[in-house]
């Protein structure tokens, strides 16, 4: 089952995404990982020629930065979570912003978890790891998104 | 995850309460830990939250480990009743559980669960599974009820 895990991660900065994804290859080596430079990038994917992209038999999970260009996050997170089939996607957010109001407003836009990326290069990849070894639970059970339209 | 976080575990088996409290304490997860040993209690502990004047309750920051296959009221309604609440949209609930069957696993996710984890039946894998979660927790900002 953990072999049809997809993590996708929207990341405009490269060397967080390498730091990300390194680290998450750590404990999570069978996932595929695809990135997104931007807002605009992930919703393409998303939205544009679902069929084509996204497989039923698979599950997503997005890893989202909210300050990001063309399209933020915040605006990737409402789209989502406001389409019938998408919304099931499990959406963490990962993010420089700490701010408590922010931390509110993407817990009310239904995201699964918030998490600040920490300033120190060492506590920034020792949390990546923390989330690999979570996602990466024998145990963990994700939604599948189901047929798609479109 | 700050110290303020109250971990709410909905759970019927002192024994794997007992397991959880300690491993993710291994994980250095110190914070207030409370059992509800059957929906009922859960739901009443939400309940009574949600009847307090606005200000008694504000600030206040929770964590819910919730199991299905518990007394009186199973969990897969708990979470619907508490996801209903818009006082308790925001908080985080993780269900743990030996419940496995794709079915309850989608409608979990449909209810708005955060997270969905199977209770390994092995022991050690039982705890280094929780101890995984802590730490996991301990990286998370977590939203306060309102």
């Amino acid at each position: 089952m953990k072999k049809d895990m997809v993590i996708l991660i929207a990341e405009d900065d490269a060397g967080h995404f390498q730091l990300i994804k390194k680290n998450l290859w750590l404990s999570c080596t069978e996932y595929d990982i695809l990135q997104f430079k931007d807002g605009q990038q992930v919703l393409d994917f998303l939205f544009k020629n679902r069929r084509m992209y996204l497989e039923e038999k698979k599950q997503y999970i997005l890893l989202l930065d909210i300050r990001m260009p063309k399209v933020d996050g915040l605006e990737v997170l409402r789209r989502i979570k406001a389409d019938e089939k998408l919304r099931s996607i499990p959406v963490m957010m990962l993010t420089t912003t700490s701010e408590v109001s922010m931390v509110e407003q993407c817990y009310e836009l239904q995201c699964s978890f918030y998490i600040v990326k920490p300033v120190d290069y060492h506590h920034f990849m020792e949390t990546v790891q923390n989330l690999g070894e979570f996602l990466s639970l024998g145990g963990i059970r994700m939604p599948s998104i189901g047929k798609m339209k479109n | 995850m700050t110290k303020d976080v109250v971990i709410l575990v909905g759970e019927d088996d002192e024994g794997h309460f007992e397991l959880i409290r300690k491993n993710l304490l291994r994980a250095g997860v110190s914070n207030e830990m409370h059992r509800l040993a059957n929906g009922q209690e859960i739901l009443d502990f939400f309940l009574t939250m949600s009847k307090r004047p606005k200000q008694k309750h504000n600030g206040q920051k929770y964590i819910l480990l919730l199991d299905i296959r518990i007394p009186k009221v199973d969990g897969v309604e708990v979470l619907e009743k508490i996801k209903q609440d818009k006082i308790f949209l925001k908080l985080p609930v993780i269900i743990l559980t030996v419940a496995d069957g794709p079915h309850t696993i989608e409608q979990c996710y449909n209810l708005g669960c955060n997270t969905y984890i199977v209770k390994p039946t092995e022991h050690e894998d039982f705890e280094e599974t929780i101890q995984k979660i802590g730490r996991f927790l301990s990286v998370v900002e977590v939203a306060s009820v309102k």
